[in-house]
């Protein structure tokens, strides 16, 4: 039994939160992301180095080596990287929080095209380029 | 529909509010710590011998078998207490932020005070624990 909060899921899924409500949603996936698969790649790094887990260790770090789960795993480094400096900026200078949507779209503007360059990189090389 | 107490966080200079700020320190922390080890990375001629995904590994965690499958010319050279230290630093960093992310986020879908409190408990010796082989991978690599 959870917290009652009346809201629906039609609801959730309907609410307007535009640009700080995707940060805040994608700051968490990211950052969820980063902690689940940071943790098997330390085990995995763990592994390796000993005889009887070295099988299980080549495993979990084949999925990081995969290209296509780099585009994934560096969307969410890069935009938790980016939005967390903005979150730190806004935070400990509480009055620069009037500018939070031009901060949010200076953010973009930063990480599109890096992201793109990177993408265009891992691309390249994973199709043996 | 009985009324249920939580316990919410108090104002104040508390244990809620040293982890908000750790949680923004330690991000100012690993920027630097990832710019010294980019920096370095491409002091190893990066630009010519490493991928996007080596130069990034060097960046958030510069041990030697992160990149020993590189073209990098002598990575003896980069074996060294001070590349271990900022390892463990960026281990420390990184592993109290996302666990403590981690935990926040939980706390969020969590009405029951036991239930937070077994997951908090569970996060931390999941914490240590990978702290400790993260340390070890760090030493003997």
């Amino acid at each position: 039994m959870g917290l009652s909060r009346n809201v629906s899921l039609s609801d959730a899924l309907r609410y307007q939160g535009k640009g700080p409500m995707l940060t805040f949603i994608l700051h968490r996936i990211g950052g969820l992301s980063m902690v689940l698969f940071v943790g098997l790649h330390v085990l995995a790094a763990w592994l390796a180095n000993h005889a009887w887990g070295t099988s299980a260790g080549i495993f979990i770090n084949n999925i990081y080596e995969n290209w296509i789960f780099q585009i994934f795993i560096f969307f969410c480094v890069l935009f938790h990287v980016i939005n967390g400096l903005r979150i730190t900026i806004l935070d400990l200078f509480p009055k620069l929080v009037e500018y939070q949507r031009e901060a949010i779209w200076l953010e973009w503007f930063i990480f599109l095209p890096i992201y793109s360059i990177i993408v265009i990189v891992i691309i390249r090389s994973g199709l043996g380029g | 529909m009985n009324t249920k107490r939580i316990s919410i966080p108090q104002r104040g200079f508390n244990f809620d509010f040293l982890m908000w700020l750790f949680t923004r320190l330690s991000a100012l922390g690993m920027y630097v710590l990832a710019l010294v080890g980019i920096i370095a990375a491409l002091l190893m001629s990066a630009r010519q011998n490493m991928t996007v995904a080596d130069l990034m590994r060097w960046a958030f965690m510069p041990v030697p078998t992160h990149v020993v499958n590189t073209n990098i010319p002598t990575i003896d050279t980069w074996k060294s207490l001070f590349w271990q230290v900022m390892g463990i630093l960026m281990l420390f960093l990184a592993g109290a932020h996302g666990m403590h992310g981690l935990l926040n986020v939980l706390e969020d879908y969590i009405s029951h005070t036991w239930v937070r409190k077994l997951f908090r408990t569970l996060g931390i010796v999941v914490w240590v624990l990978f702290s400790l082989i993260g340390i070890a991978v760090i030493v003997t690599a």
